[in-house]
């Protein structure tokens, strides 16, 4: 059996649903006999009668109704067509979700799915990923899975969550990974993994990116060096303590994230390594992160806009140098 | 109008603040306009209690912003009389009466001002950003338009759970409605046949905005047909017809009517808050029909009709003052939130807070 990334969400779904009366799932598309703009819904519909519903194109609305019902003891999976459109429920996100627990005492149990990053051809308002903007605000916890492992037992985690879960599914892997079976439960919410062992430097990174890691890595390991790749699954909360592990044992740090390059994920692991683990550092921390500019549609552009394995392998040789 | 006070709706049977009790003079009248007495006795302890903000405002003890809802009690009262046990209650800045009606302690409103860390809000919000959520009074986001959507989910949970018999009823300024979100909530809100109620209230202003200024349609309530909601204008400056118009709103909902806009006309009778003298408000809109102060409105229509004598009156308006002082001394005298005990976390589930700085 071969099970892909997108699958896995199918799944955990599906489980979610069989096992817990409360959950339902909200979005445009994800109902009837259609299951959603990538599938990740298909089927759950007629299995799940009257428990996934379209609505209408009201992102705003539709996560203040999923808030609504989290208040009133549901726990609403909200299917974002692309992540790039959850900008319109920013609002309801932040400042209601966000803030409800610390404001209230009562927590609102949302999980909102992100179909993110970039793929080829879907331009500057289908590729985005927003994780850095969401684990910027307080109360709310950023999931990025990099495997389909992950994108199974972390959906799962995601909605047992008493709290708001931002969950960033990348439309890349959604058909490019595949596992044989999906496990009964995985690492702790907020455990980052080591992929990938190493001693001579860490490439810290998550979702999509870690794939473009790992092939830096075994590109770098046929010329002798042994990387080791940090995969920060939650990007919020973030396990900084595996980290300065990690540069413990390598000296040098390169992170790797796909959202934009001001500030953001990539940033935050690097200010917490210099002012935690300064003396742990053999040469200055350095990143990537997609270019400055919104995302490209030609696949010319956009495979160079993102970080790549052979711009993370050269920026690694050059930090390996120093 | 008077003749709708005798709606039977059922009696709320448990009030926070001390619910006025119809033990009157007035007995002819005693039993067909208990409602509206009811409904003038939370509006006479919302002005009261606002009156009492203000100078407490003006005299420096209150932080932050003061919004009342002065002229718009009327309307506001309605909205929370006429919910139940397990009804949904969205107010907005100007719904104290609503609030109290609904059941929201007065020690609340003066914990929250006042920054007590026994409050509902603890410190950590003010003023009219406050609710009981787990008693299905939502605490407002600034964020005008949003609430809609939340009462609309609420609704929708009530109905996958099971539930039966309940409404909702979100609260909204006329500016509010020109807010995207308010339209996606109320599209949503059709779309799903959800029992909700939306009243409207037009007190001439956002802010300083008038309205020729914030929307161009013949009126608002046409609106209705639009999205899908059945829609009724009403004079907000008179009680009897708000108690009427909402109250039957409430009903037809329950009954399982689409949902329903309530466009309610009145004037602010204050500035937007305390901060804000309102001297753009010309003369002459203060000399429109709407702009009848719905307290002494309805206040005159009790001493015309003879509900209850002046006598009772009195002790009514004394009975409020009590009421507002207890509460505020009581607040007053609690302790207020402090920065280093304060716990600097806003998630549930504490093992998964962020830690940015390392733990020494
Ligand atoms: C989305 C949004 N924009 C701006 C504000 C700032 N603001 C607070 S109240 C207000 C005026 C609201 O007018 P209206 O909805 O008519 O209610 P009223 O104050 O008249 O009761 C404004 C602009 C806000 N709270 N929300
Ligand atoms: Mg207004």
């Amino acid at each position: 059996m071969s099970i892909t990334y997108l699958e896995a969400i199918r799944e955990a779904q599906a489980k979610l649903l069989r096992d817990d009366e409360r959950v339902f799932i909200y979005g445009q598309d994800v109902g009837g006999t259609f299951g959603g703009a990538f599938k990740a819904t298909k089927g759950l519909a007629k299995e799940f009668p009257g428990r996934v519903l379209n609505a209408p194109i009201s992102e705003d609305a539709i996560v203040g109704t999923a808030i609504g019902a989290a208040m009133q003891g549901m726990r609403p999976i909200v299917e974002m067509q692309f992540a790039d459109f959850s900008s319109i429920a920013l609002n309801q996100i932040l400042n209601q979700a966000g803030t409800h627990y610390w404001r209230t005492n009562m927590p609102i149990p949302i999980t909102v799915r992100l179909p993110s990053g970039g793929t080829k051809g879907s331009g500057p308002f289908h590729s985005q990923s927003m994780e850095s903007i969401y684990a910027h605000y307080p109360g709310l916890i950023v999931m990025t899975p990099a495997t389909v492992e992950d994108a199974y037992t972390m959906l799962i985690e995601a909605v047992a969550i008493d709290d708001p879960v931002i969950y960033c599914e990348h439309k890349y892997l959604y058909y490019h990974l595949k596992a044989d079976q999906l496990p009964e439960k995985g690492l702790p919410t907020g455990r980052a993994r080591i992929a990938r062992e190493g001693r001579d430097l860490t490439i810290v990174s998550y979702s999509a990116m870690m794939q473009e890691s790992l092939a830096a890595a075994e590109e770098l390991e046929r010329d002798g060096f042994e990387i080791e790749v940090v995969d920060l699954r939650t990007v919020k909360p973030l396990d900084t303590d595996t980290v300065l592990a990690s540069v413990a044992r390598t000296g040098r740090l390169l992170c790797v994230g796909e959202s934009f390059p001001w500030g953001g994920a990539t940033a935050e692991v690097i200010a917490r390594v210099t002012s935690q683990g300064f003396h742990l550092l053999d040469a200055a921390p350095q990143r990537l992160n997609a270019k400055d500019t919104p995302i490209p549609y030609h696949p010319n552009l956009w495979s160079t806009h993102r970080p790549n394995a052979k711009n993370v392998a050269a920026k690694a040789r050059q930090l390996l140098r120093e | 109008m008077l003749q709708t006070a005798q709606r039977t709706a059922k009696s709320k049977t448990k009030k926070a603040a001390s619910a006025p009790s119809h033990k009157t003079g007035a007995d002819k009248a005693a039993p067909p306009h208990d409602r509206f007495l009811e409904a003038f006795r939370w509006m006479l302890l919302t002005r009261t209690l606002e009156e009492k903000l203000v100078s407490l405002y003006r005299g420096g003890l209150i932080t932050g912003g003061v919004y009342i809802g002065k002229g718009q009690e009327a309307v506001s009262v309605a909205c929370g009389l006429f919910l139940q046990k397990g009804d949904i209650f969205a107010p907005l800045i100007r719904d104290q009466a609503g609030r109290s009606a609904f059941g929201e302690p007065l020690l609340d409103v003066t914990r929250t001002y006042l920054g007590s860390r026994l409050g509902p809000m603890r410190g950590r919000d003010g003023n009219i950003h406050r609710g009981h959520p787990r008693n299905n009074e939502l605490a407002m986001v600034s964020h005008l338009g949003a609430m809609i959507s939340v009462t609309v989910g609420t609704l929708m949970a009530k109905r996958l759970k099971g539930d039966k018999n309940f409404v909702g009823l979100a609260c909204i300024g006329e500016g509010g409605m020109q807010t995207g979100s308010f339209h996606e909530g109320m599209n949503l809100a059709a779309v799903e046949q959800v029992p909700l109620v939306v009243v409207a209230t037009n007190n001439h202003y956002a802010y300083s905005t008038p309205n020729d200024r914030e929307f161009a349609c013949r009126d608002l309530v046409d609106r209705a047909i639009g999205y899908g909601f059945e829609g009724y204008s009403l004079d907000g400056t008179d009680l009897g017809a708000c108690l009427d118009v909402i109250g039957s709103a409430v009903k037809r909902v329950r009954a399982g009517r689409p949902p329903q806009l309530v466009v309610a006309s009145v004037l602010r009778l204050s500035g937007h808050g305390e901060h804000d003298d309102a001297s753009y408000v010309p003369e002459e809109v203060k000399r429109q029909p709407f702009a009848r102060d719905c307290l002494k409105v309805a206040e005159q229509t009790i001493v015309d009709l003879n509900l209850v004598d002046a006598e009772t009156l009195g002790k009514w308006r004394k009975d409020a003052i009590a009421q507002v002082e207890e509460a505020i001394a009581a607040a007053q005298q609690e302790p207020a939130p402090e920065g280093d005990k304060e716990d600097w976390c806003a998630l549930s589930n504490r093992g998964l807070a962020d830690q940015p700085e390392s733990p020494e």
